[in-house]
């Protein structure tokens, strides 16, 4: 993920913080990943690194933690966030065309947020609404009956909404070009 | 703190020191029991890879001799019924996410998988279980070895050679189920990441994940 103008003074700045606010021991470290992702929307590979040094643990273990517990994300929320629903009904459903088909439209995987970060795509388990699967959750607004027609209908609603200011400009001078 | 023990393992009296965990006190006297994660120096085992059920007597349920510590007067039995059916199921699991073309692996003859199979009279097969497919990544970045990640079977060897011989910090567990791998921060490929190719994990791999790219079949 690019970072955006200013972020990386971001990230530094909000690491120090939240380190210098608690003691660096091991029971911490869920607690220090929490509130830095509060603060961030999202964990970027570039905090968890500080942490790692800040903590003097291995950078990977802070990354198996991240990618262990869901609710940790490693990318920014989009403009517009999908959630789709893969509790069972769902699933059963064809949750996991839907999904599929979010990813083609989005040109994303699922637990990425695009580029430009107009969007992000993840997954739920189970909204309470298991008579109108397949369920996607679209910023906030569960959608019913999902299917890959309907996604597409979604999507061009979502695109419409998308005009030049709409979405942060990644800083391309300031790339964490690890992906 | 050494005080000494005897306890009874298949019949076989044993003299050891209290502390000791059990599948090693097992192993240094031939006898065997399957393992894969079991680490001699790690006080606090994983006990994840779940092969090394037994029975003590007096106790209803199977435990993990990995986990256990020795006590005086422990009468042990390493087969029964119910133990060749917890160790079958665990190793028919770890076999349906394992690359099972044994012909082409480097590790072929050499391999912990094969030992156990061959020592407990298992199939080097998955018929019970549906094989889980899915992609997996093959990392043949460092110069000398590479890492197979189907048939890497998450025993752990490789993270703890990397830790504490090593002391590198290189390579850990990420994901969860079935998305558990073993991988580096980012999951960069080995040779951008901070590993400096010692190849200690290499040599701590009990199956054909982590090879030596000379031992290359296919
Ligand atoms: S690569 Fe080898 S040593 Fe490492 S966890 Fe996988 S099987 Fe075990
Ligand atoms: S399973 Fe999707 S709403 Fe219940
Ligand atoms: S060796 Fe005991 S659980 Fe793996």
């Amino acid at each position: 993920m690019q970072l955006l103008e200013g972020e990386k003074e971001e990230i530094l700045a909000c690491v120090k913080d939240v380190l210098g606010g608690n003691s660096k021991t091991q029971e911490n470290l869920i607690p220090i990943l929490q509130q830095v992702q509060k603060k961030l929307g999202y964990l970027p590979t570039m905090a968890i690194e500080k942490i790692a040094e800040g903590m003097d643990v291995p950078a990977v273990d802070i990354y198996g933690l991240a990618t262990f517990y869901n609710q940790f994300r490693l990318n920014p929320p989009g403009k517009h966030e999908v959630k789709v629903c893969m509790g069972t009904a769902c699933y059963m459903a064809g949750g996991d065309i839907t999904l599929e088909s979010f990813q083609r439209r989005m040109e994303i995987d699922e637990g990425e947020t695009s580029q430009d970060r107009y969007y992000s795509l993840g997954r739920v388990a189970c909204v309470g609404c298991c008579t109108l699967a397949p369920v996607a959750v679209v910023d906030d607004q569960v959608e019913g009956k999902v299917t890959p027609t309907r996604v597409d209908g979604l999507m061009l609603a979502l695109e419409e909404g998308r005009d030049d200011n709409s979405s942060q400009q990644p800083d391309s001078s300031e790339g964490d070009n690890n992906e | 703190m050494s005080e000494e023990v005897t306890i009874t393992i298949d019949d076989q009296s044993i003299k050891t020191q209290r502390g000791e965990k059990l599948l090693w006190v097992a192993l240094e006297n031939n006898i065997f029991i399957p393992h894969l994660c079991a680490i001699k120096d790690e006080s606090r085992p994983n006990a994840s890879c779940r092969l090394c059920f037994v029975e003590i007597e007096g106790q209803d349920k199977p435990v993990t001799a990995c986990s256990k510590e020795v006590e005086n007067a422990m009468v042990v039995k390493t087969r029964s019924p119910h133990i060749d059916r917890l160790v079958k199921t665990g190793f028919e699991l770890i076999l349906s996410d394992h690359n099972l073309k044994c012909r082409e692996c480097p590790a072929n003859r050499d391999c912990a998988l094969q030992m156990i199979a061959k020592k407990r009279g298992l199939k080097l097969k998955c018929d019970r279980f549906k094989p889980l497919e899915r992609e997996y990544e093959l990392d043949d970045s460092p110069a000398e070895f590479a890492f197979d990640r189907s048939r890497c079977v998450l025993c752990g060897q490789c993270v703890w050679a990397d830790r504490v011989e090593a002391e590198i910090g290189a390579i850990g567990f990420t994901g969860r189920g079935i998305n558990r791998v073993v991988t580096t921060f980012k999951d960069l490929p080995l040779a951008d990441s901070i590993c400096t190719e010692c190849k200690l994990c290499v040599d701590a791999c009990p199956v054909g994940a982590l090879y030596y790219k000379h031992n290359q079949k296919a």
